[in-house]
């Protein structure tokens, strides 16, 4: 690597450019005129827009950028990982828009400075995460991720359960890094690379102790694990989720876990894929076992997921179990290591950027009018608060995935693939846990329109702009789940990992 | 091109639906007026699909004898390298089957609708989820593409989840979400079982090439069965087996059968009459209605395997259902167990597999949607003047309501199954043909016990309730007022008329039962060639 085939590669990552200039000028524009506190988020808008149109302009790009040998490299700029930083980006752009609305952020204004600035370097590190193709830069950019997270989770100062969250987030995050860097170096002990191509094609024809490389695989797998909150990794999820600010609590369940994904199917995919037939099943160097390890996440993801969802009473508690459950939906896709597999769980990722956040921003507006997430102070307030009562049931009831929302066709489009690999033992495991999801979802809608209040409570009004943006994340749902052919061509479009 | 009017009939209510969203809340007769209006029309177009309804044609598996038909494409997906194309089909249609389901929808909406009169307690949201239900009902009923089938299936169960839950009785959270978690627990095995089907089946499409298709119609043709898929005939597994079980389960549900039944008497306890009427009066027929248009034809094998199974899960309906309903002291739940015991022949006839069982079961599922609607509103009738429903506060209330005792009294006799009402013509059929099939003439003989038991507590419920010594409490007692002649004086008409003339529908399902009976057999035979040729 030369200086010139460098500077020559940046072309490829101008998306993380753009991202990263917009973080120094949030930084100067907060040094220079304190006073400019409300400019922030139209300027981190502005950023992500600019990253946008870059991210969008590289699809249909596969290349290597920081070339390390003729055939691989540090980073791959491919569709897949444009599609993940698209997800990024409509994330960060609802989350922006919560934040205005946040009565949690309010309260710390005086910072704004800060907060736009770390979520940016949460940006950062995603936007890395998701194209990494070398195990460094991977822990790297997670570690982007997670130090700003871990401060964003505790933005909140002056509230004990924020600090709390931000501390317990700490403390799982440093010792899942730890056995996740363990666990890498294992694997660079053996193979002497920690290029993701460069291991694929050193396995393919050496072979290992077996244990000493399920171990190391297996650590890795605990650090992504984490990520995305899959059991029994998730201990942490309730805490942080409950206690971190909605827009964080949001932006974390949605973002940072779909980054966790990408990397996790870019490392089995590339790592040790050995061919790929011509209906897109992946073959698997007979090394290490996948799908079965994937099936016992997802199994206990969603089980536990979505029984213990059963027994929350705080509703960002009960989201925060829900979304472990719907990790345990998405990692489905994966077990079935097809290409087919891999598109269903990229619908459904699209499906759940909207529900997802949907739920926790009429979570977030109620909390600022009532001051409360427990459900059961959420008794008929169908009647006061029409609107969002209404909305809200509606992103429950696609999380449960009934039809005609969107919920529904992430969903069955994960059990076609399921069903087309004759997974289907495990797919009707999936669909009682949806059976039990519903008792929990449905609980909401009976505090919010079947309990009985005696009092009469006036009706709270709703800003414009907080409806827009619920009209925003709602009409999706309701479009995708009835003309489903934009998302499902969108994720088949961009499947394409280089390399395969 | 022609009038696309089973899209109308379907989302003529969807559209009611956002314009009552639109109105001002305090508008509520208009509201009312509103919900009528669109029902009536549904009536009106209902009527005259049936006045243009060519009663040759058979329809069952063949697209071209379908009637009303409208076929669109709605997703059409290319370039998987996995599946090739992936399409589904916007595909509404109708036979001798799902005729008499469509007319009875949009009659007995209508009178639910009168019926909802008396609901004051948020009566935009009231009438807003009625209309949404009435679209998945009628989806259901003419939808021919499993995809479609199963979503306008899902569709209702949210609209019924609130209609029970904020407008019920006093156990109401109860009961919405024992009925909700029991049908969706139900459907995920519908929906298991459709994709099974999905990629077992290939279509030929118009550019030559063959495609998976969720095409029902398809989905009944060995010929369009895949080698490999998993519940192909072709590919002989215990899978088509047990994929069926849990199909039929998932409609058993919602007739309700025994055991998965205990959901019904919470439901129809609990939920305003409007809604008892449309529960007994339409929903309970979409699981038999799917067990003929899906399970019988696209498994035809297993389920002459399984008519005995059949044959004696209906036995037990009828006679446990009786014997329930004798049991009871609430009236409401009494007629709910009746509805238990009368879906029994529904799935006793169609077991028979023979022209006279079958139509039986179909013209049962008429004639029971009619007389069990006018069950719910009688009860309803004397639930809003007393307050009760508990049989032995009641008492003597024929003398003071002579002309409510009138349409009473027809209502019972019709459950009875007397001779002259339509209630006795489709159990005579069920029963007739039933016993044709000497495999279940032992079980056909047990049930008739049923009529037996289904007299004594109709009778006895008669007699409680209405004859006897007058109760002094409820002294001063008015008869029916206009609205409740409405509701009831045109289901009385109806209950008449088919018992006098039963071929007035007899005449309307005829060749389509011919043609499934027919269908049933035929393709029996061609199933077994294909398994002994493997």
């Amino acid at each position: 690597m030369n200086i010139d085939s460098i500077i020559s590669d940046l072309i490829f990552i101008k998306p993380e450019i753009a991202i990263a200039a917009t973080l120094v000028l949030i930084v100067l524009v907060d040094l220079i005129s304190p006073k400019s506190k409300t400019a922030l988020p139209y300027i981190s808008l502005l950023g992500i827009a600019i990253a946008g149109v870059f991210v969008v302009q590289q699809f249909g790009t596969a290349e290597f950028a920081f070339k390390t040998s003729l055939s691989s490299g540090m980073f791959a700029a491919d569709d897949f990982g444009s599609f993940f930083k698209i997800i990024v980006l409509l994330a960060s752009v609802f989350v922006i828009f919560f934040s205005i609305s946040s009565s949690e952020i309010k309260s710390v204004n005086d910072h704004l400075g800060e907060y736009y600035t770390l979520m940016f370097g949460m940006i950062l590190g995603m936007f890395f995460m998701v194209s990494a193709s070398d195990l460094v830069l991977i822990f790297i950019s997670i570690e982007l991720l997670s130090l700003s997270s871990y401060v964003l989770a505790g933005f909140v100062k002056n509230t004990v359960r924020s600090s709390e969250a931000s501390l317990k987030y700490v403390i799982y995050g440093g010792v899942s890094s730890g056995i996740m860097l363990f666990g890498i170096s294992l694997i660079y002990g053996l193979t002497g690379t920690t290029n993701l191509y460069e291991i694929n094609s050193i396995i393919q024809i050496q072979s290992f102790p077996h244990i000493t490389f399920l171990i190391a695989t297996l650590f890795i797998t605990v650090g992504l694990g984490f990520k995305i909150s899959a059991a029994p990794f998730h201990f942490w999820t309730p805490d942080v989720y409950e206690g971190a600010p909605l827009p964080i609590t949001a932006y974390l369940s949605v973002a940072s876990k779909a980054a966790g994904f990408a990397v996790l199917i870019r490392f089995i995919k590339i790592t040790f894929i050995n061919s790929i037939d011509h209906h897109g099943n992946w073959e698997l160097l007979n090394i290490i076992d996948w799908r079965s390890i994937i099936v016992l996440l997802s199994i206990l993801s969603m089980t536990l997921g979505n029984f213990t969802a059963l027994w929350q009473d705080n509703l960002k508690r009960m989201l925060a179990y829900s979304s472990i459950a719907q990790a345990g939906y998405m990692l489905l896709g994966i077990a079935v290591l097809s290409d087919q597999g891999l598109t269903a769980t990229m619908i459904y990722f699209i499906v759940y950027l909207f529900m997802n956040l949907g739920a926790f921003f009429v979570v977030m507006l109620i909390a600022n009018e009532i001051g409360s997430e427990d459900i059961e102070d959420y008794k008929g307030l169908g009647k006061t608060m029409p609107f969002l009562g209404v909305t809200l049931a509606f992103f429950l009831l696609s999380l449960a995935g009934i039809p005609p929302t969107a919920g529904f066709i992430g969903k069955v489009v994960l059990f076609i693939a399921l069903v087309d690999a004759n997974m289907i033992a495990v797919a009707v495991i999936a669909l009682l846990n949806t059976v039990v999801s519903l008792y929990y979802y449905v609980r909401v809608l009976k505090n919010l329109y079947l309990v009985q209040v005696d009092e009469e409570k006036p009706v709270i009004k709703l800003s414009f702009a907080n409806g827009f943006v619920i009209i925003l994340l709602a009409a999706p749902i309701l479009i995708f789940g009835v003309y489903f052919t934009p998302i499902v061509n969108f994720a088949k479009n961009s499947i394409n990992i280089l390399g395969f | 091109m022609q009038l696309p009017i089973l899209s109308l009939i379907t989302f003529l209510p969807i559209f009611g639906m956002i314009i009552i969203l639109a109105l001002p809340k305090a508008q509520t007769k208009v509201i009312k007026s509103f919900t009528l209006l669109i029902t009536g029309i549904q009536v009106i177009l209902a009527i005259f699909i049936m006045a243009n309804y060519n009663y040759a044609l058979g329809g069952i598996f063949e697209e071209a004898t379908f009637q009303f038909i409208e076929k669109w494409r709605w997703i059409d997906i290319d370039g998987f390298s996995w599946l090739g194309k992936f399409k589904v089909d916007y595909f509404l249609g109708i036979d001798g089957i799902s005729a008499p389901l469509v007319l009875l929808t949009a009659i007995v909406t209508f009178i639910a609708t009168i019926s909802s009169w008396t609901i004051n307690k948020s009566i935009k949201g009231y009438f807003a989820l009625f209309l949404l239900l009435d679209t998945g009902m009628m989806g259901v009923f003419v939808s021919l593409d499993f995809f479609l089938f199963f979503i306008f299936w899902e569709v209702m169960l949210l609209p019924m989840y609130f209609l029970i839950g904020v407008w019920g009785g006093p156990r109401r959270e109860y009961a919405a979400i024992k009925f909700f978690i029991y049908t969706f627990l139900g459907s995920i095995f519908i929906l298991i079982v459709m994709i099974g089907l999905y990629f077992s089946t290939t279509e030929i499409l118009a550019d030559g090439t063959r495609a998976f298709t969720f095409n029902l119609l398809a989905m009944m043709d060995p010929n369009n069965a895949t080698e490999t898929g998993i519940l192909s005939p072709l590919n002989p597994s215990n899978l088509r087996l047990i994929a069926y079980i849990a199909l039929f389960a998932g409609f058993a549900v919602k007739i309700p059968m025994f055991p998965f039944h205990t959901w019904l008497p919470d439901a129809h306890v609990e939920a305003p009459t409007a809604i008892s009427v449309i529960l007994a009066g339409i929903l309970l027929k979409m699981g038999t209605y799917g067990i003929l248009r899906v399970s019988f034809p696209i498994f035809p094998e297993i389920t002459q395997q399984l008519i005995w199974y059949i044959a004696l899960f209906g036995m037990i309906n009828i006679i446990y259902g009786a014997l329930c309903a004798m049991a009871q002291r609430d009236f409401k739940k009494l007629i709910a167990y009746s509805s238990v015991s009368h879906m029994g022949y529904v799935l006793l006839g169609m077991a028979s597999l023979n022209t006279l069982g079958v139509s039986g079961a179909v013209f049962q599922m008429f004639n029971h949607g009619i007389i069990t609607s006018m069950l719910f509103l009688i009860v309803g009738v004397i639930y809003d003047r007393t307050h009760t429903r508990m049989l032995d506060e009641l008492g003597g209330l024929g003398v003071k309501m002579p002309a409510y005792m009138g349409f009473v009294t027809v209502a019972f006799f019709a459950a009875i199954g007397l001779p002259g009402l339509s209630g006795f013509i489709s159990e005579a059929f069920v029963f007739l043909g039933a016993f044709g099939e000497p495999l279940i003439r032992v079980i056909t003989v047990i049930s008739t016990l049923g009529i037996i038991l289904g007299a004594g507590y109709m009778l006895w419920a008669l007699q409680r309730v209405y004859l006897g010594k007058f109760n002094e409490k409820w002294e001063g007692i008015r008869d029916l007022d206009l609205r409740e002649y409405a509701m009831l004086a045109p289901l009385t008409i109806i209950v008449i008329f088919l018992g006098v003339y039963p071929s007035a529908m007899l005449d309307l399902m005829n060749t389509s039962v011919n043609t499934m009976v027919q269908f049933m057999h035929d393709v029996q035979v061609h199933y077994s060639s294909l398994v002994s040729f493997k």
